[in-house]
């Protein structure tokens, strides 16, 4: 499981956590995610921004 | 054909590059810096001491790969002098650049109350503070806002003593209920707070408080607030208050000269936070390009960036009417801003209750609609 930080405001998405709270389970990899996710803190798209591991 | 000149490198800057590429391959853009344009993550300043990384690694990309991959060119270094509107031009070191048409990201400074602190508003800044705190222990920070909280946060948990002076009586005054204020208080435990405290003095790392109380402090770092930068804009006629004054469409009062970010004001609000960027740098392209789309803002409800203590806040536009009604627990506090009508206008949630974030921002009302 890997950790992704977006390279705009910081936020970390942790794999092995996921974000149930956005219908996203712990345990989704991050390749996984939907094209259509925007990052929860900043709004940044998916497509947009490619999100650095950390 | 004259370039598109957009003055300043943040991320409203950049951001506004990369949006006018994205939908324009041919136009030609020419980004003008005051710094050396690397691309960093503003936010991240405030919490990388305890995730372990250096300043150098805080830069994403270099302004050399920003010009690549933005197909345009990018001068470092290079303070803007002047603007002079009707010529559609802008001096730096003397020499005239004529644009197109005129972006404005040129930020804030922050708001300096004391000649002898350190403050943090940009990667170099960061550098420099980081450089100072070597060998040192003992940081006292003025100002208990956003950015005061983080830094407090960050360099606590990574074993420095801090001290945190604000004349408010609580943490995020402006933003969160005295019930968050005081759970946030808590949950930074290693922070010593000292409230309503008035500063007359600082002084070779003393503080002096108007009651007669002395603080002493390897390094002080001072983070009481953000001034937009408007004085360029002011020299050239352009209308501003506190920030450089837009409309929705992002136009500023000069023809062919838009303004976004920290440096900007629309509809009596300034809003330093990398929400609004994302928004407007859309809207922004659009109408550089020549659509003329307006800007609408949702709820934007801001992280505050202290893992010792998550929070997220949505504060109620000033003047609203209403009420604060708090629930607190062991485990967090969440409170809820409701109009006359029983609607929420806003929110502040610490601890647990930030998992409902996503939930309760859908109920809020758009700060601009």
């Amino acid at each position: 499981m890997k950790k992704w930080q977006c390279v705009v405001c910081g936020f970390v998405y942790d794999e092995a956590v996921g974000m149930p709270e956005e219908g996203i389970a712990a345990g989704t990899k991050w390749e996984d995610i939907p094209e259509d996710w925007n990052c929860p803190d900043c709004g940044v798209a998916k497509s947009d921004f490619e999100m650095a591991e950390v | 054909m004259e370039p598109v000149v957009i003055v300043g490198s943040g991320l409203a800057g950049y951001q506004s590059a990369k949006e006018i590429r994205r939908l324009d391959s041919n136009v030609p853009l020419l980004l003008v810096s005051m710094d050396s344009g690397n691309f960093y993550s503003k936010p991240m300043l405030s919490n990388a001491f305890s995730s372990g990384k250096s300043p150098d690694s805080l830069v994403i990309k270099t302004a050399d790969q920003m010009a690549d991959e933005l197909d345009a060119t990018i001068r470092t270094d290079a303070r803007v002098d002047a603007i002079f509107p009707a010529d559609h031009a802008i001096s730096t070191g003397g020499e005239k650049l004529r644009y197109s048409k005129l972006v404005l990201a040129l930020g804030a400074d922050p708001m300096r109350l004391h000649a002898d602190a350190l403050s943090v508003n940009d990667l170099s800044d960061y550098i420099k503070f980081r450089k100072a705190l070597e060998g040192k222990k003992r940081i006292a920070i003025i100002g208990a806002g956003l950015v005061g909280c983080e830094f407090a946060d960050d360099l606590s948990s990574s074993g420095f003593e801090i001290d945190v002076f604000d004349i408010a009586s609580q943490p995020l005054g402006r933003l969160v209920t005295p019930e968050c204020g005081k759970w946030m208080e808590h949950a930074m435990k290693r922070v010593a707070w000292h409230w309503g405290a008035k500063i007359s003095k600082i002084e070779k790392g003393s503080i002096l408080l108007e009651d007669g109380s002395a603080f002493q402090a390897d390094i002080v770092l001072s983070a009481v607030g953000l001034k937009p930068r408007i004085g360029l804009a002011q020299d050239a006629g352009m209308a501003c208050a506190r920030g450089i004054l837009v409309n929705r469409q992002l136009e500023t009062s000069a023809g062919d000269v838009y303004a976004i970010g920290d440096c900007m004001e629309v509809e009596g609000q300034v809003l330093p936070f990398v929400m609004p960027i994302m928004h407007a740098s859309k809207i922004l392209a659009q109408n550089v390009l020549g659509k003329r789309e307006s800007l609408v803002y949702p709820a934007m409800p801001v992280v505050v960036k202290t893992p010792s203590c998550p929070a997220v806040v949505s504060p109620p536009k000033p003047g609203s009417v209403g009420a604060w009604h708090t629930e607190a627990g062991t485990d967090g506090v969440k409170s809820v801003f409701l109009g006359e009508d029983g609607k929420m206008l806003g929110f502040a949630l610490c601890g647990k209750a930030v998992s409902e974030k996503n939930l309760l921002a859908k109920e809020l009302p758009a700060v601009l609609s």
